[in-house]
């Protein structure tokens, strides 16, 4: 491979990872720097917190071929009213609250999952059907009116800021760049002795070179991200909770056999079902997680708006769909991956926080939502037109 | 001077990296049928695209005579203005729609008002009957057999006004029967003065109707054979393809079977899934001995996928009856799961919509089917140990490729069925059903194959060959079964086998039942 050709396949892996960054720096400049005060660097995970958790059950329908569900903002709204109910109403603590409400989002999960997987009802229809019958039913558990949150307990399961005491005070919170570079390294060693291991048993790696730039990007901007969450008020509780999500999801995409059946699926299920995998299970699956997810989504933007009303999560699922194009997902099914929509995610996040910030009106924030997510998927479309698909 | 309708000169045509067509020239005289045979990617498809100007001019170096002049073809449109009209291998029709308005479609007879349906249906009979079809043109495609969709193709290359016809693979997916009318067909327009150029990988039917024949290798012509008596030597034309005499067409093998008996449907009855009432196989009894090759034969619709399907796990049909049995004891087998899990494989005879995740790479593909052996016990895969024995496949199998990353999707035809067969290989199993494994793959990869399904009896394990080249398995099998419309009507040793026995057998078992349904009546 010459040098040409090697920089070429190098964008046009990271083309999406390059556009954030031209992006960032972008309205980092437009904003006259503000988009990176340590506020608004902590804020745009927690933000888009709902997006980034969605994403992930998204990523999944999508890979069983192209299908998205529609109902998930509807699906957010009827367990935050639940959530919300079960506390103003029947004063209801935290825990009861938040397993009372992630299990009925695993019973619409199941719902969804058993037309979709074993009556073969279409998803696109399934889920619009859902997105109508829960957008009812949580305007009917909140009796049309908006209720507050009030249960300190639960705001702080999704809200709250580490704080060790000792280490951090009202301006700076050491604990957060401590736990920065404590990853770091932990991802440098963890990413060496691997390549070890691999190097051992013959395997193949990469080059030592592109193992190093990557890890050392990636701990540098850990260490960044961290030392600005240091300068504002510490590490978010939901920081937390959103990792969990998407390392559990990366992994079961990546490594786990249970993961790799929505690719085969989503790539050729006729294929995969002679191949002893039950298109049927892998559908019922990716619908069941994914109102999960919505679920838990809920309660966390709940807790971080402090209240519920009828419209709550409306088009989410749009943000969690677009989230998954611009990340790379194939719209025909088959390809993406958890990191891709990661970036996605973060890259529309980018644009939504940056506009506010700039101050664009409202209706040019869609029109430019809109242009990114057609640039991205025709991105997608051309590039992988050689590959015969499309 | 012989009187040349085309002459294409010194085409080359240069793909990122490889060189397609290397100075290729091809000379076609008015009224013959000129044959083109190769290797698959030997440059066959894309010397007729540049034709068909689906390749624009500009885009290859070399020149085009048609009729005297130099053409410069930059559209399908173009060509098929002069009256060069191709038709593909995977037909072009669309099955929801009629036969009329498929015959017309880009193509539409206009009144003074949107379509004039009348003058369509009028003409689109007019040429469905030069094609010897008796069905009405309101018929929709999906509702006539893939034969006949084979000639509405043909009569809507008449509709063009067609001079010149170019027929990539008409036959890849036609019956015998369906196949010689269609060659006949290809004759009697040669009377009527029309020339065609043929594309074959079934060197007999080269040679029965071929006047020339001109073979490509490497993107290179290599020689134009006359055919004019139309008894060349298929021996011959191999040694053009493939560069060398190839001696044996099949690999030898010691034939070590035991008397152990691995496999046995008893009275398998399949309905077909949708008509619930109509056979697909009807009481069906075989066997499979440990170390044995056994071939099913028949036509196209015979029920032999139809009786492996519904073996693999239920794959296929309704209202499944009788017993299997693997290894001497009785199964139940109500998953494709659980035939894997009992050791049985079944390779499909659709590789790309039936067999391979195409957008996948070859590694993931060759682990599909049994995923688990690569995986530790929480389901977690051990992807370094998934490349290396994806790694290990593609020596054994000699499958042509720089890496087992690459995605499937950019193989060819005869690596793919490598890749495909790697899957079945991985998942271990002790009897390997084979569904036309040979289907659209040239002559060197054949043999290769061949080599593979020996090694697999050699190693004690048992091989099922669906196929529908008399030759290939009169060569390859110990024993050959004959289905003829759901029923098994013959079983011959391979050694007091012969096409004609095994032709015989299918007609002969039609006839009969024929007269039973006038003994019905």
């Amino acid at each position: 491979m010459n040098e040409s050709t090697k920089v070429s396949t190098i964008v046009k892996k990271y083309t999406m990872t390059i556009a954030l960054v031209v992006v960032f720096v972008f309205f980092t400049l437009l904003t006259g720097g503000r988009l990176i005060y340590a506020q608004n660097i902590s804020n745009l995970l927690l933000q888009n917190a709902y997006v980034l958790v969605m994403a992930c059950g998204m990523l999944l329908c999508i890979l069983t071929g192209g299908n998205v569900d529609l109902s998930v903002g509807a699906t957010l709204g009827l367990v935050s009213a639940v959530a919300a109910q079960l506390m103003d109403q029947s004063s209801m603590g935290a825990l009861p609250t938040i397993i009372i409400a992630m299990a009925i989002a695993c019973l619409i999960g199941v719902w969804q999952g058993f037309w979709i997987g074993y009556v073969h009802i279409p998803p696109f229809i399934a889920t619009l059907a859902g997105m109508f019958l829960f957008r009812g039913l949580a305007r009917v558990v909140l009796a049309s009116k908006t209720v507050n949150i009030q249960n300190s307990n639960f705001i702080n399961t999704f809200i709250s800021y580490i704080n060790v005491p000792g280490m951090d005070n009202k301006s700076y919170h050491l604990s957060a760049l401590i736990t920065g570079i404590v990853v770091a390294v932990l991802l440098v060693i963890f990413t060496f002795v691997n390549r070890a291991k691999k190097v051992k048993k013959n395997y193949e790696v990469g080059s030592m070179a592109s193992t190093i730039a990557k890890v050392s990007i990636m701990s540098v901007l850990i260490i960044l991200y961290s030392w600005e969450l240091a300068n504002y008020k510490g590490i978010p509780v939901m920081l937390l909770w959103i990792l969990l999500v998407v390392l559990i999801f990366a992994f079961i995409t990546s490594q786990t056999a249970f993961g790799r059946y929505f690719y085969s699926v989503g790539g050729n299920e006729k294929a995969a079902k002679l191949s002893g995998i039950d298109p049927r299970r892998v559908y019922f699956w990716a619908y069941f997680l994914m109102s999960v997810l919505a679920g838990f989504s809920g309660l966390v933007v709940a807790g971080r708006i402090g209240s519920v009303d009828g419209n709550m999560g409306n088009t989410y699922e749009m943000d969690a769909i677009g989230a998954c194009f611009i990340g790379g997902a194939s719209a025909y099914g088959g390809s993406g991956t958890v990191p891709g929509i990661m970036v996605g995610a973060i890259l529309l996040g980018v644009i939504n926080q940056g506009m506010s910030i700039y101050g664009l009106p409202d209706e040019w924030q869609y029109v430019i939502k809109g242009a990114v997510l057609l640039i991205a998927v025709i991105f997608d479309v051309v590039s992988n037109h050689k590959v015969g698909k499309a | 001077m012989p009187d040349n309708i085309l002459m294409m000169k010194n085409i080359t045509k240069l793909y990122p990296g490889v060189k397609a067509l290397d100075n290729v020239n091809l000379e076609v005289q008015r009224g013959e049928i000129h044959a083109l045979v190769g290797e698959n990617g030997a440059g066959k498809s894309t010397l007729m695209n540049v034709l068909s100007g689906t390749i624009p001019y500009g885009q290859y170096e070399g020149s085009i005579l048609y009729d005297g002049k130099d053409c410069q073809l930059k559209h399908i449109h173009d060509s098929e203005k002069l009256g060069i009209v191709i038709i593909h291998q995977e037909l072009a029709l669309i099955p929801e729609l009629s036969i009329g308005e498929n015959m017309f479609l880009g193509n539409e007879r206009k009144g003074k008002l949107g379509i004039d349906w009348d003058e369509t249906y009028s003409q689109a009979e007019k040429h469905l009957r030069e094609v010897g079809l008796k069905d009405k043109a309101t018929t929709l495609i999906k509702d006539i057999g893939i034969g006949k969709q084979q000639l509405v193709e043909i009569a809507k290359a008449l509709s063009k006004n067609v001079k010149l016809l170019i027929l990539d693979e008409p036959t890849s997916s036609l019956n015998e029967e369906d196949s010689k009318m269609l060659l006949d067909m290809l004759l009697q327009f040669k009377k009527q003065g029309m020339t065609s150029i043929i594309i074959s990988h079934k060197l007999s039917e080269v040679a029965y109707v071929a006047d020339k024949i001109t073979i490509l290798r490497d993107g290179a012509t290599i020689e134009t054979i006359d055919n004019e008596s139309h008894n060349i030597d298929e021996e011959r034309i191999i040694k053009g393809m493939v560069g060398r005499e190839l001696t044996n067409r099949f690999p030898s093998r010691e034939h070590k079977i035991s008397s152990e008996i691995v496999m046995e449907a008893k009275n398998w009855t399949v309905y077909h899934p949708v008509y619930t009432d109509k056979y697909a196989v009807n009481n069906v009894s075989f066997n499979v001995k440990k170390g044995e090759i056994v071939g099913f034969s028949g036509l196209q619709g015979a029920g032999r996928t139809e009786l492996m399907m519904s073996l693999f796990g239920k794959s296929y049909g309704s209202g499944i009856s009788g017993q299997e049995f693997l290894n001497g004891k009785e199964v139940h087998l109500k998953t494709e799961r659980e035939a894997i899990k009992h050791k049985l494989a079944y390779v499909t005879e659709d590789r790309k919509t039936n067999g391979l995740v195409l957008i996948d790479t070859i590694a993931k593909n060759t682990t599909m089917a049994r995923l688990e052996k690569v995986c530790d016990k929480r389901g977690i895969i051990d992807i370094g140990k998934e490349n290396q024995v994806a790694e290990q496949y593609r020596k054994a199998m000699n499958t042509k490729t720089p890496s087992v990353q690459q995605h499937v999707a950019n193989l060819s035809g005869g690596n793919q069925q490598k890749v495909l067969l790697s899957k079945w290989m991985f998942a271990d199993p002790d009897v390997l059903i084979l569904d036309e494994p040979t289907r659209g793959i040239d002559v060197g990869a054949k043999y290769e194959i061949y080599c593979i399904m020996n090694d697999m009896v050699a190693q004690g394990k048992s091989v099922i060959m669906i196929s529908s080249e008399l030759p290939e398995l009169l060569g390859m099998c110990d024993r050959i079964y004959v289905m003829n419309e759901g029923s098994l009507v013959a079983e011959f040793e391979s050694a007091e086998a012969t096409q004609e026995k095994i032709m015989g057998s299918i007609l002969q078992s039609g006839k009969k039942n024929n007269t039973d349904v006038q003994k019905d009546a």
